[in-house]
């Protein structure tokens, strides 16, 4: 893995973009790499982006978290609520966080003590966390959030904002991975969430905190469903019950296009960024083409088995056998 | 006859198989014998078909034999028993008998069943119901089924992988029975087996593997156990244990009363010293492992204390920090994690604080894999290209690393090269040298009785004694260890 497979992952959403750069000109007349298609796919990248980076440490100890997008939905449902009572954007955010890190704790907690295969634990959250969002929002959408300036996160760059590129939720996405990938490679607890997954029994031999390390990751991948709830939030300005079902499949597949294994120990973050705008891009581009919304599921799904059949090939090409 | 002429086979830069020839002629029992890592099994997978070799040629009743699959060696009448069985437990035993073979049609169970009779009752096992399922079968009379699975299509050469690891004194001489026949019906039984008393018993011919090299062949009547043991090390007993001077000091491991969750142990005490070398004999199943659990606290147990240094350890956490480290007998499913690193699976309990720098981490790690002479291109490397050997060195090398003074290794010899275990019982010599305590579980008598200075025996969760092992012989210890 490593350095090579990301250059991969990066190579293969090269050729997708330029994919779509020849078919766009080419059939719509129109050009594909503006600032401002770029600047739309970040925005439309963010959610799934965030909350891949936290999917991406439980998958990578072999875990698995099918509820962010239940996560997701509670939290806008709760930081509308809280925006519209106190009128102040902090709060939402202090609270999305907090939601977040509740939602997590209960899954980690389950999964480490329970010890019950953390697919039964988080299908079950998922519905209370999508049952609780409705419960809160009184099975309605909450909205619309006051003017406020959450809004920021993900509105399009003004004419003179041009120079930062990128919205700024999209910029937090940034500082976030590299924060969680400075996390991954420079500190114990994130060598500490790869042994879990490499070899979860030679971790405990080595008086390792599997339990807490468990707790750690379903955590992390709670606060960042946290956050993407907040984006989610500043794009769309109520809080929504209904909303974001099934992003967790797009986060996993997000994961897995980036080079993550689902059997864990491996995977990195920058590869599971470039996995969701990959995603993004097939989107955006069949969108663009005038593509239909089931070619481009058909399409996104064969680039998974594509992604995942390369990685087989990648790891069984070495002969590796050991002599008995 | 099946003849083996010249056959070669290397994984990578191992050499699994160099040049061996060799003949497995009908009514004959065959024993193939050598260490773990010595090209048994690699022999065996070219026989079966499930490996092709890199050269040399095969042929059956001189026709040539080149079996790209097991089911194409099946069909030559060639199949091996594996030692891991390989059976269906939810299925019946007809069903697991004509797996694979039941044709393309219907299937009745009735008639399936109806079938499997002869072929058990051609076995002796004419009690055995076809109808029962294998789940509920003994290990022992799981492995009838397994040998009855290769007469349905009338193997006339039956390959046995250590048949006998897991089986009852009672069973293993039913099984010589069943073996006994197969070679009346005028078929060549091919036996591997670590037990020396059992293939004299059994085996007409022995032939003698080491490194990938056949270093002996001969009628077993003219091959005397001292004899196989040298070719089958390649050196004397004696060159292979060295025993520096060591000097005992105070104890630093101490266990009172420990009794594990299920008997095992059974109020088990014993205390370790600085500088010496404790040996655990038994059988498998003995409690020996779960002895060793118990005291790192890796397993719980329900009463009984142990100390290392001054204090209990509370958890595995504080087992390490305290300066005891475990080295586990499963290197591949506990001991490691092959896809990491050997710098990171050396350094895993040796951690201090929170921030981690891969560079030191290799520098650190560097070190002791060089003073253990782990074989390999660099630190970075994954744990899952090493051999055995390397591997289980890697794992030792991890309690060096994090500065133990107290070393529990269970099986630390189990399933590696004559070389590395030389070298592993050099390490364990030098560290009794230097005044670490050394505690050690093993099944190989021979080794125990070569590096300790002291060895109790553990039979059915209890544990004996230590007594000096100038005072213990190997017939004595194993008449501790299987009296009931």
């Amino acid at each position: 893995m490593k350095a090579n497979g990301i250059i991969g992952v990066f190579a293969a959403w090269v050729i997708i973009v330029i994919i779509f750069v020849i078919l766009i000109s080419h059939f719509r007349d129109k050009a594909f790499l503006t600032p401002d298609n770029f600047e739309l796919m970040m925005r439309q990248a963010i959610i799934v982006g965030l909350g891949a980076i936290g999917m991406s440490y439980v998958i990578m100890t072999g875990g698995i978290d099918l509820s962010p997008g239940s996560t997701i939905a509670l939290t806008t449902v709760v930081v509308a609520l809280v925006i519209k009572a106190t009128n102040n954007p902090i709060f939402g955010i202090g609270v999305s966080i907090l939601v977040g890190l509740i939602a997590g704790l209960i899954n980690g907690i389950l999964v480490a003590k329970l010890k019950v295969g953390p697919f039964i634990v988080t299908l079950a959250t998922m519905l209370i966390f999508r049952g609780a969002a409705k419960g809160f929002a009184g099975e309605q959408t909450v909205g619309s959030v006051p003017d406020t300036w959450i809004e920021v996160f993900t509105s399009a760059l003004g004419p003179t904002e041009r120079w930062q590129l990128i919205p700024k939720g999209a910029w937090v996405w940034v500082i976030l991975l590299i924060l969680m990938s400075v996390i991954l490679h420079r500190t114990v607890f994130g060598r500490n969430v790869v042994a879990v997954g490499s070899n979860e029994k030679t971790a405990r031999l080595c008086g390792i905190n599997v339990d807490g390390v468990k707790i750690g990751v379903y955590v992390i991948c709670g606060i960042f469903a946290g956050i993407a709830g907040l984006m989610q939030v500043s794009r769309v300005g109520i809080g929504d019950p209904i909303i974001a079902a099934g992003d967790e499949l797009k986060m996993i597949a997000a994961v897995v296009i980036g080079g993550g294994s689902l059997l864990g120990g491996e995977g990195n973050l920058v590869g599971a960024a470039i996995g969701t705008l990959i995603m993004t891009t097939i989107n955006m581009g069949s969108t663009q083409l005038g593509i239909a919304n089931w070619i481009q599921e058909i399409i996104t799904g064969l680039i998974i088995v594509v992604a995942v059949a390369l990685d087989r090939y990648r790891m069984t090409r070495p002969a590796k056998v050991v002599a008995t | 006859m099946l003849e083996v002429n010249e056959i070669q086979k290397s994984y990578g830069l191992t050499k699994a198989l160099i040049n061996v020839s060799l003949e497995i002629r009908p009514g004959e029992v065959l024993a193939i014998a050598g260490e773990n890592g010595s090209g048994k099994s690699t022999l065996m997978r070219i026989l079966s078909g499930e490996e092709t070799q890199d050269s040399g040629t095969l042929s059956l009743d001189g026709i040539s034999y080149q079996p790209k699959t097991p089911l194409e060696a099946l069909n030559r009448g060639v199949s091996l028993v594996h030692q891991e069985l390989a059976l269906c437990p939810h299925m019946t035993v007809a069903e697991n008998i004509f797996l694979g073979q039941m044709g393309t049609r219907s299937f009745s169970p009735k008639k399936a069943e109806h079938k499997a009779r002869p072929i058990l009752s051609g076995l002796g096992y004419e009690n055995l119901d076809p109808s029962t399922l294998v789940r509920e079968l003994s290990i022992s009379l799981q492995q009838v089924v397994e040998i009855a699975r290769t007469q349905v299509v009338n193997s006339n050469y039956v390959l046995l992988d250590e048949p006998t690891s897991s089986l009852t004194k009672a069973d293993i001489r039913k099984l010589f029975a069943l073996v006994n026949r197969l070679k009346d019906q005028g078929k060549a039984v091919v036996y591997i087996s670590h037990f020396l008393d059992e293939l004299r018993e059994i085996a007409d011919r022995i032939v003698i593997l080491r490194d990938g090299e056949l270093v002996h062949q001969g009628t077993m009547a003219e091959t005397n156990e001292s004899d196989i043991i040298r070719f089958m090390v390649g050196r004397e007993m004696k060159e292979l244990f060295p025993r520096s001077e060591r000097h005992v000091g105070s104890i630093v491991l101490k266990a009172i009363d420990l009794t594990g969750n299920n008997e095992k142990p059974k109020s088990a005490s014993l205390e370790l010293r600085q500088g010496e070398v404790c040996g655990i004999a038994g059988l498998n199943g003995a409690g020996r492992t779960e002895l060793l659990r118990s005291i790192f606290a890796l397993d719980s147990v329900r009463s009984g204390k142990v100390t290392v240094g001054s204090s209990s350890p509370t958890s595995i956490r504080h087992a390490w920090q305290l300066g005891s480290g475990f080295v586990s007998e499963d290197r591949k499913e506990e001991g490691l994690a092959l896809t990491m690193s050997i710098a990171e699976n050396l350094t895993f309990p040796g951690r201090k604080g929170w921030k981690f720098s891969s560079s030191q981490n290799e520098e650190s790690a560097k070190k002791f894999s060089e003073m253990l002479r782990v074989k390999a291109r660099t630190v970075q490397q994954n744990v899952s290209d090493l051999s055995g050997g390397n591997q289980q060195k890697v794992a030792i090398a991890r309690l060096l690393h994090s500065g133990c003074e107290v070393l529990i290794l269970d099986e630390p010899t189990r399933g590696i090269d004559i070389g590395s275990k030389a070298e592993i019982y050099e390490l364990i010599d030098g560290m009794a040298k230097e005044g670490k305590a050394v505690l050690i579980v093993s099944s190989y008598l021979p080794e125990l009785l070569g590096i300790c200075d002291r060895i109790a025996v553990m039979n059915r969760g209890v544990l004996t004694d230590f007594v000096p092992v100038a005072e213990t012989s190997q017939e004595k210890l194993m008449e501790l260890c299987v009296q009931s």
